[in-house]
């Protein structure tokens, strides 16, 4: 078994999607979640508020500071995602495909390192 | 056969059952090398089925390997080894794990560049410095886009099977292309020699295997097809000087028939499946081009009609207005050439610049050959065009 990380990012100034889409895609997104788990593929997944909900500790040489907003200056911003795990590549894509679908925008496969898992 | 033949037909072949073995493609590469070396030190002749003798030597190369070592490669690869033991002994290499490694190489979630790069590499037996000067990159390119693909592939965990029927539509079209493209690049090759026969003997050795392995898959047919009788025309492609000569130019009696006669009865087989894909139609027009005295250019001009419809892409265009100016005059089809947008390519402006000549416009005859040198990068094409443009100066000042 692999873990792949698949996540759905938004793009700063793109038109946000309107209530009724936005509706669509929780319904959607709640059914392929559904079939996540009855496929026994579901590890972890959800939603995240905006980017500006944000806030990042860092510590250097001892010394703690905090501050708003996103780690990096970009664009595009992690907007959800999903952990599961599954034999191989040719799995997680199509799990992939249903995401993508079900939330209406593109959507990245990443595998976890696995000498990292516990 | 000597060594470096069987090198070059076992090659492949024993990579891919070795990856089967093993799970992982760099110990099933190390392994078969290591074999090849060890064949090099003690075959006097080579035996009866040296594949098998590869494969076999291989194993045993890697369980010694495999022994000595401890990462964690080499553990889950003994894993795999210590499960088939209960397996029949392996008599040489399995027809159906080329199949999984050429899907494996192809996969669509590898850049299409590292696609064929790695097919040559593992399927092709050819080395990367083969690989660089066929496709005009530096070596250390080449290199480096082969071993990301292979860590990508450990990596994302890209599965080493067959796809599913319902995922071939997905999944087939990249290996055809990859396969496509080599022999292309072979046909006319970027630089160097026009043509480069190892390419296009590599390309059609691996659409075959994949024919025979998917005999009902029409556009793996197809593929095959279109590559067999372009291949049968190519001892009439260049002349005695080495120039170009143009299909029109062509002499019929060089053309290989039995080739002709193997890519026709392909195409038969397509048309009775009657489920047609863009391979098919190209070999279609092929077939029609090697049928008979001389080329029927109204059933050209229906196939790439046909052929348009279903792959809308700018070169077919270009290609289609060839056949235009045959059916309806040249006229017709510079109209045609209008919209085509292909910057770069040299074949563009070169057909442009024939139908012009044709049309008596010689001054924008000559603009557009002078273009078309400029974007062609194989020198006996740029001769060819040199050639065709000095011709239009001479009709025009003996009229």
């Amino acid at each position: 078994m692999k873990q792949y990380l698949l996540s759905v990012h938004t793009v700063d100034g793109e038109e946000p999607l309107s209530d009724e889409d936005m509706q669509a895609v929780y319904r959607d997104t709640g059914r392929v979640n559904d079939e996540m788990l009855a496929a026994n593929v579901w590890v972890f997944g959800g939603g995240l508020l905006p980017v500006d909900s944000a806030t990042v500790v860092r510590v250097e040489r001892g010394t703690t500071t905090m501050s708003d907003g996103p780690f990096a200056e970009t664009k595009e911003h992690i907007a959800g995602f999903w952990v599961i795990k599954c034999d191989d590549l040719d799995q997680a894509l199509a799990w992939a495909e249903k995401c993508a679908v079900a939330c209406q925008g593109p959507v990245e496969v990443r595998p976890f390192d696995e000498m990292s898992e516990a | 056969m000597d060594l470096a033949d069987i090198y070059r037909v076992e090659y492949g072949r024993c990579v891919a059952t070795l990856a089967r073995l093993l799970g992982d493609i760099n110990l099933a590469e190390e392994a078969v090398q290591d074999a090849f070396t060890t064949a090099l030190q003690k075959w006097e002749t080579a035996p009866p089925n040296p594949g098998a003798w590869i494969v076999t030597t291989a194993r045993n190369r890697a369980v010694d390997r495999l022994r000595r070592e401890s990462t964690r490669e080499a553990r889950h690869a003994q894993a795999l080894l210590l499960h088939q033991q209960d397996e029949p002994q392996e008599v040489g290499p399995v027809k159906d794990d080329q199949l999984r490694l050429i899907f494996t190489c192809c996969h669509p979630a590898l850049a299409p560049d590292a696609r064929t790069a790695l097919t040559l590499r593992l399927l092709g037996g050819l080395e990367v410095p083969e690989i660089a000067r066929a496709y005009l990159v530096p070596e250390a390119t080449v290199a480096q886009r082969i071993v990301r693909a292979k860590k990508k592939i450990r990596d994302a965990g890209i599965p080493y099977r067959v796809p599913a029927g319902h995922e071939l539509p997905d999944r087939l079209p990249p290996v055809l292309t990859v396969l496509y493209l080599m022999f292309n690049e072979g046909y006319a090759a970027t630089a160097g020699p026009l043509i480069r026969t190892d390419l296009c003997a590599e390309a059609i050795r691996l659409a075959r295997e994949l024919a025979a392995l998917m005999p009902d898959e029409p556009e793996v047919l197809g593929l095959l097809a279109l590559l067999l009788l372009t291949e049968a025309r190519r001892p009439a492609r260049v002349g005695p000087a080495g120039e170009l000569v143009p299909l029109t130019g062509q002499d019929r009696a060089l053309w290989d028939r039995t080739l002709i006669a193997e890519g026709h009865g392909l195409v038969r087989r397509c048309l009775r499946r009657n489920r047609p894909g863009p391979f098919q139609i190209q070999a279609a027009i092929n077939a029609v081009h090697t049928d008979g005295a001389a080329t029927d250019w109204t059933q050209v001009l229906a196939l790439y009609d046909q052929l348009l419809t279903i792959a809308p892409t700018p070169i077919v265009a270009l290609n289609r207005a060839v056949a235009v100016a045959e059916v309806h005059g040249p006229a017709v089809a510079l109209a045609a050439l209008d919209d085509v947008d292909l910057p770069g390519y040299h074949r563009l402006p070169a057909t442009r610049a024939e139908l012009l000549a044709r049309l008596g416009r010689d001054t924008e005859a000559a603009a557009a050959y002078e273009q078309a040198m400029t974007l062609a990068t194989n020198e006996t094409e740029r001769a060819y065009l040199r050639d065709r443009r000095t011709e239009l100066t001479r009709t025009r000042g003996a009229s």
